[in-house]
């Protein structure tokens, strides 16, 4: 019951988003700091992983390809495959919920405890719009921060082939090229908008309805966590199945 | 003038606030006092629609906040200056930030004009030099100050103030208590003051209302609670021996 409660809180929360918009003066300054703050500080992370797991899968499929017959160039095909269908966009959108998500139920938390969410009200502010609206459109230029990924991604299974020794250059380069559909990194992109409203809306609601103290900022923060992931998950499946399959 | 109707407000099968009705006057410093756990915040915070009573009605003069559209509600908060009892300045902002903020989202004033005001309400709390400090580096009466500046930048009809002197030095609250009490008759507004310091209730309770378990259990002036035989009221604001030895000399002075 308690959960049926939360999800139509969260809508309602969803709603009040777009209501009684703050002054664009102030919205500006604002979406500019969360840009900061949530796309542009995650950069180093997000090409440190995705550069040593493009490396790892590079690796790891040309070890599992052990039949001559099966081309080399399969190694950068399907490097390329995994990173764009699947690793830049859901297993990058995982950590950020960790990174970012936490970053986002923590400061919004804080702000319930010390009471400024409070003050907010009182001044005659829509503080969800204050609060939620900024990071909403901030994480809307989150593909680009999944571009990065992607790149680096490759970039780094290029990398580990060639200079490896798990495939030449060339042959690397052909699968990259190899039965290259438009279409899949549409999907990949429309994953990625998808994940960055779940990105924004959860944390910011576990932390804009928190209870209690100190300790309860963290743990809502890490509740936020686990149902940021357990949402793109489900919604991971939902939507390769509405559009690959 | 704020108005108050048998309000109740309850949480679950807790019911807290139990049908008060008072009036708070206007260019007076009102208080609520009452042990931990009477319900002077909720009521505070009743009074300000962060709560929704279940019954009763709040009047600010001629609006009942119960009849207002949303729309006039948020125009009502915009008349409304809050003192936190942690202050809740925002953390990420600098003191003339803070206070500069109820202008930026409500006035159509130019950055100038914002200047300027922040300027002479942080004057007016005695903070000349703070404008570029952090919340994070100003002492806890500093913030207080920097609350009460903030406040009182949009000019507001109503202050309330929750606790504003719990956690400061005797000192820095007889300081703090005064100064709300002079920008209340400085700027004619109605102020209501929860608190559960006695020396403020002795120095600044133009009009007092004492809560006990929810219910409104006496009200009056600081003069009057000198002289009342009220037993909830004595107990309670004549719990130490040197308050007691206060009262008995000003009944003696009285008479």
């Amino acid at each position: 019951m308690n959960y049926l409660e939360d999800i139509g809180r969260y809508f309602l929360m969803i709603g009040m988003v777009f209501k009684k918009p703050t002054k664009w003066t102030i919205l500006k300054d604002l979406i500019l700091k969360e840009v900061e703050e949530l796309i542009f500080s995650s950069l180093g992370i997000v090409i440190f992983i995705s550069f040593f797991i493009g490396g790892v899968v590079t690796i790891q499929t040309a070890l599992n390809i052990s039949n001559p017959l099966i081309p080399k160039y399969l190694v950068g095909f399907a490097t390329r495959q995994s990173i764009i269908l699947e690793f830049a966009p859901t297993f990058i959108s995982i950590i950020m919920a960790g990174k970012v998500g936490s970053y986002i139920t923590s400061s919004i938390g804080t702000m319930r405890v010390t009471e400024q969410i409070d003050a907010l009200e009182v001044m005659g502010v829509n503080s969800i719009n204050y609060l939620v609206f900024p990071k909403l459109i901030a994480l809307a230029t989150y593909p680009f921060l999944i571009s990065i990924g992607m790149f680096f991604g490759i970039l780094g299974g290029y990398v580990a082939g060639a200079f490896g020794g798990y495939s030449t250059s060339a042959e690397f380069i052909q699968g990259l090229q190899y039965d290259f559909l438009t279409f899949h990194v549409i999907y990949a992109f429309t994953k990625t908008f998808v994940f960055a409203f779940v990105l924004a809306t959860i944390p910011s609601f576990h932390g804009y309805y928190m209870k209690g103290g100190a300790l309860e900022v963290g743990k809502a923060s890490t509740t936020a966590f686990v149902w940021t992931s357990i949402v793109i998950i489900i919604l991971n499946f939902t939507l390769t199945q509405m559009l690959l399959g | 003038m704020i108005l108050v109707e048998n309000l109740h407000k309850s949480f679950g099968s807790a019911h807290i606030l139990k049908g008060i009705s008072t009036c708070f006057d206007q260019g007076k410093t009102n208080l609520i006092i009452g042990q931990s756990g009477s319900g002077k915040t909720v009521f505070l915070k009743s009074l300000l629609g962060l709560f929704t009573p279940e019954e009763g009605k709040i009047c600010y003069n001629d609006r009942t906040y119960s009849k207002l559209s949303n729309d006039e509600k948020m125009m009502l908060r915009q008349e409304m200056g809050m003192v936190f009892q942690g202050s809740a300045l925002f953390d990420s902002m600098t003191i003339e930030q803070n206070v500069m903020f109820p202008l930026k989202m409500f006035s159509s004033m130019s950055k100038s004009e914002m200047k300027d005001r922040a300027d002479i309400v942080l004057k007016r709390v005695n903070l000349p030099n703070a404008h570029k400090k952090f919340p994070a580096e100003a002492s806890g009466g500093m913030q207080k100050r920097v609350a009460i500046a903030r406040a009182i930048v949009n000019n507001p009809r109503y202050l309330f103030c929750d606790e504003p002197n719990s956690g400061l030095d005797p000192k820095t609250a007889i300081l703090i208590d005064n100064l709300i009490q002079e920008i209340t008759r400085e700027y004619n507004i109605t102020t209501v003051i929860n608190t559960h310091d006695m020396n403020s209730v002795m120095e600044i309770g133009e009009k007092i209302v004492f809560l006990k378990d929810g219910y409104k259990a006496w009200e009056g002036s600081n003069k009057e609670v000198f002289k009342t035989d009220n037993k909830a009221v004595t107990d309670f604001v004549y719990s130490s021996e040197l308050f007691k030895k206060v009262r008995k000399m000003y009944l003696e002075n009285d008479q």
